[in-house]
């Protein structure tokens, strides 16, 4: 399926921009869970599909907005080639703008980067309407501000994506996972120890008392990397990196409040007075997810203390869904959404109150 | 400059002056025209004005006071690393203060568990590395001015280097940065994490060109030493072969740590400086490095050696120890400084395009050599598409420079027509600023003065780089005819 809805895409948000109308940005609505609740009528971009170029030699792809993730995926896999950053779909209606506005990544994240690290360009309408193209299909470029990793994680409030282009990578070799039975603070221990040598780890998890580590490239490196490092085979590791990439492992099968912590990754405990809150890492410890009863601004509080940030990722009501700014920081994000969206129709509060 | 207007000039710069040094001892303030000449222009030297004053702080709140003072006077402000930029981002102004971060040297902290270092932006690229060594790591991205350079100015330039295809850009390479902002405030930008709250304000100061915040403090990332790097060397009787082999060394799913190219001209040039022993007689020569485990580095040069020869190289060699690896590199890295020894001067590009595109602009480039009779050595990050042609010219010959500067516009005209960049890692800054005229539409343009002016108000930090007025690009416009159609053709002209 491809189509060009740029046209009719860019009258309706003209057309907004003169009404002052608020619009909710929806591209396969398969993290609808994820920020504040926007009440505007809906924009749609999941018919603005299409793969618009790929070369695999050029390690880049550009696609329309609205494709879905799951078939830049497949023709990226028939390549031999994938997205570095690991993304999560959540749903098969997932869309490569959706998973670009987010910037939500998987477990590799930590050993390859984000959703950001990878965009190199992309084309978007802005609240007046307007088509603007940043960045470019090339990965190096430097001329001009890096307008388009702006609009990685803005969710919409700064443009509406038209197109991204991705820098992609090839699919490693060969892929183990070794698990390890041990307490919190010996997984740290273990996953910092690790990370200082050039083992080929491409990602790692802790919950339960298990540590997984998965080892990606060429096989005798593979081999000889799990070799050194011992530790239980996992026979089930694809099901179960992609499980927990898609928030299918029972961890996260609750109703409580999911928080998601970025942090440094060797911080051992945070100190929060609910102690039977229940943790899962991810990324050497540099993310972990909390399921927690205890009130967002106990934890913001203890988050900024030590410069992570904190936010609710699923089952909320509460006004501050991400981390709060700084009264400096939070001028120039409102300047910023002024330059782009003057009139606050795109994706009104959805990061925050004042977006 | 009239007399009223130069009589005012030295009273505001006396008045600067005295409030300066309520701010900064004697020594940090500079204001003899013999001492500001040092700070008349960076790398690319073409370029020369004196500042008004320069300021040489070592305290963040000396920089805070500094700015204040600047954005309450309304006087711009230009800051300066080692002043090793090649694109003009730190020539100064001459009603205007310029400010060296150059004291601002220190390594603050090392921390091999998070494997960061926090440092001063005055800190040397290299340095980072050397320091990280002894818990094994190191800072990846390593331009070719590294050993000069400082962080500060690879953060406002978001610097590249030979390693960017699997390490990535400086951009890639950092996490949080200290940054103050024009009205004097601090800001934190990044965290202690991965990522962090709202908008990506790390990415948008990566490459400013020092437009919309004064860096004061880098936290950049760190990497284990690969356990080892090995080089094959191989000649090329066609230098679109050469080209292909790069594109079939991708397509084999390996990514090498470095990925170079050079033409004959640049091999030449390279084997007379520092005899590496490049084979005379190609056409063009790759340098492939492979770095990673032993076990991966082993299995990937059986293979990329496979894949060289199945793309008719003429010749392929893999260093046999560290000291010929250390051989084959030498000469890509002294390609600028032996192209140098052939000319009286040099003019170094920095466009990037879509690799498949290599042999429609070597085509151009040649063509446009001839027509200009200006002679061009080609030296190329191929694994990532940013070609540095050199343009060999003499200054001394009337209107020579001129014609190099037009046939280096060209180039990178050309670079956007195939569908890349002006600029892969050199910035902007004055010397590419007619060229984003041709990049960026005038929405486009709108929009960088907007992100500007939501840091910096009243456009005091760095004024006139990196990003032209509109009013420019309709002038630049009127002698670039493109398509037969003028850009900006909603602007009026006078």
């Amino acid at each position: 399926m491809s189509a060009d809805l740029s046209q009719q895409l860019q009258q309706r948000i003209q057309h907004a921009y003169e009404a002052k109308l608020a619009l909710q940005i929806v591209g396969g609505n398969s993290k609808s869970f994820y920020g504040r609740s926007v009440a505007a009528e809906t924009l749609s971009l999941a018919g603005h599909s299409g793969v618009l170029n790929y070369e695999p030699t050029e390690l880049v792809i550009t696609a329309r907005a609205g494709t879905p993730l799951k078939e830049v995926e497949a023709l990226l896999n028939q390549n031999g080639q994938m997205l570095p950053f690991e993304p999560p779909a959540f749903s098969e209606q997932a869309t490569i703008g959706g998973t670009v506005a987010c910037n939500l990544s998987g477990p590799r994240r930590a050993y390859a980067g984000a959703a950001r690290d990878y965009l190199l360009g992309c084309k978007i309408i802005n609240g007046k309407g307007e088509i603007l193209t940043f960045g470019g299909e090339v990965m190096k470029n430097v001329a001009g501000y890096d307008v388009s990793r702006l609009m990685a994680g803005a969710m919409g409030t700064l443009g509406v994506l038209l197109e991204v282009s991705l820098k992609v990578l090839p699919k490693p070799e060969m892929e183990l996972t070794r698990l390890f039975n041990c307490s919190a603070n010996d997984a740290i221990e273990k996953m910092h120890a690790w990370s200082q040598t050039p083992l080929p780890i491409s990602a790692t998890s802790f919950h339960d008392s298990v540590l997984s580590v998965r080892f990606s490239g060429a096989a005798k490196a593979v081999n000889a990397a799990v070799n050194h490092s011992g530790g239980e085979i996992n026979e089930d590791a694809e099901k179960y990196w992609h499980d927990l990439k898609e928030h299918r492992l029972d961890f996260f099968n609750t109703d409580k409040p999911l928080w998601r912590l970025s942090l440094a990754s060797d911080i051992e405990s945070l100190a929060l007075e609910n102690s039977a809150a229940d943790y899962l890492y991810e990324w050497g410890g540099a993310l972990r997810w909390l399921k927690t009863d205890s009130p967002a601004a106990e934890i913001q509080a203890a988050m900024e203390k030590i410069d992570g940030h904190a936010s609710i990722f699923r089952h909320t009501d509460q006004v501050n869904v991400f981390q709060p700014l700084t009264p400096a920081l939070m001028r120039i994000h409102k300047n910023l959404k002024m330059a782009f969206d003057p009139h606050n129709i795109l994706n009104p509060g959805k990061l925050y109150t004042e977006l | 400059m009239n007399m009223t207007d130069k009589e005012e000039h030295s009273g505001n710069k006396l008045s600067l002056l005295k409030a300066l040094l309520k701010i900064l001892p004697e020594d940090a303030v500079l204001h003899e025209k013999e001492d500001l000449h040092p700070y008349e222009c960076d790398g690319l030297s073409a370029y020369r004005k004196l500042p008004m004053i320069v300021v040489l702080p070592d305290t963040i709140e000396q920089v805070q006071s500094i700015l204040r003072l600047c954005y309450e006077l309304e006087l711009p402000v230009v800051a300066r690393g080692a002043g090793t930029g090649l694109s003009g981002g730190a020539l100064p102004l001459e009603n205007g203060v310029l400010l060296s971060l150059a004291r601002f040297k220190e390594i603050i902290h090392i921390d091999p568990k998070r494997r960061i270092a926090r440092v001063q932006p005055g800190v040397r690229n290299l340095s980072i590395s050397q320091a990280a060594n002894q818990f094994g790591l190191y800072y990846a991205p390593d331009p070719s001015s590294q050993i000069a350079c400082t962080i500060g100015g690879n953060v406002a330039e978001n610097s590249g280097g030979v390693h960017c295809l699997k390490y990535g850009l400086t951009v890639h390479n950092i996490q949080q940065l200290k940054i103050i902002t024009m009205e004097g405030e601090l800001l934190s930008i990044g965290g202690s994490g991965l990522d962090s709250a709202g908008y990506d304000l790390l990415a948008l100061m990566t490459g400013s060109e020092g437009m919309l915040g004064v860096i004061v403090e880098v936290t950049v990332k760190l990497l284990p030493k690969p356990e080892r790097a090995q080089a094959i060397l191989a000649a090329f009787d066609n230098v679109v072969k050469a080209g292909e082999a790069v594109g079939n060394i991708i397509a084999a799913g390996i990514i090498p740590a470095g990925l170079e190219m050079m033409d004959k001209l640049a091999i030449r040039a390279a084997e007379d400086f520092v005899h590496a022993g490049y084979p005379l007689d190609a056409e063009a020569i790759l340098l492939c490095e492979l770095d990673g485990t032993n076990e991966e580095v082993s299995e990937h040069v059986a293979r990329v050696r496979d894949v060289l020869h199945q793309s008719g190289a003429t010749e392929v060699r893999t260093a046999k120890d560290e000291a010929e690896r250390l051989t084959f590199w030498k000469g890509r890295k002294a390609a600028f400084p032996a192209v140098g020894r052939l000319s009286p001067d040099y003019y170094c590009m920095d466009g990037t395009i879509p690799r498949k595109q290599l042999p429609r602009v070597l085509k151009t480039m040649a063509e446009l050599s001839i027509e200009y009779n200006l002679p061009v050595a080609n030296v190329f990050h191929a694994g990532d598409g940013n070609l540095h042609p050199l343009i060999l010219y003499d200054a001394n010959i009337p209107g020579e420079l001129e014609r190099t500067e037009e046939f280096g516009g060209k180039i990178l005209e050309l670079c956007v027509e195939v569908g890349g960049t002006i600029t892969g890692e050199h910035g902007v800054g004055i010397e590419k600023i007619n060229q984003m005229c041709v990049q960026f539409n005038s929405l486009e343009l709108t929009h960088f003065h907007a992100v500007k002016a939501a840091f910096d108000e009243k456009s005091l930090l760095n004024p006139g780089k990196a990003v032209p007025t509109l009013h420019r690009c309709a002038e630049f416009g009127a002698m670039h005819v493109h398509k037969g159609e003028l850009p900006f053709p909603e602007l009026e002209r006078f």
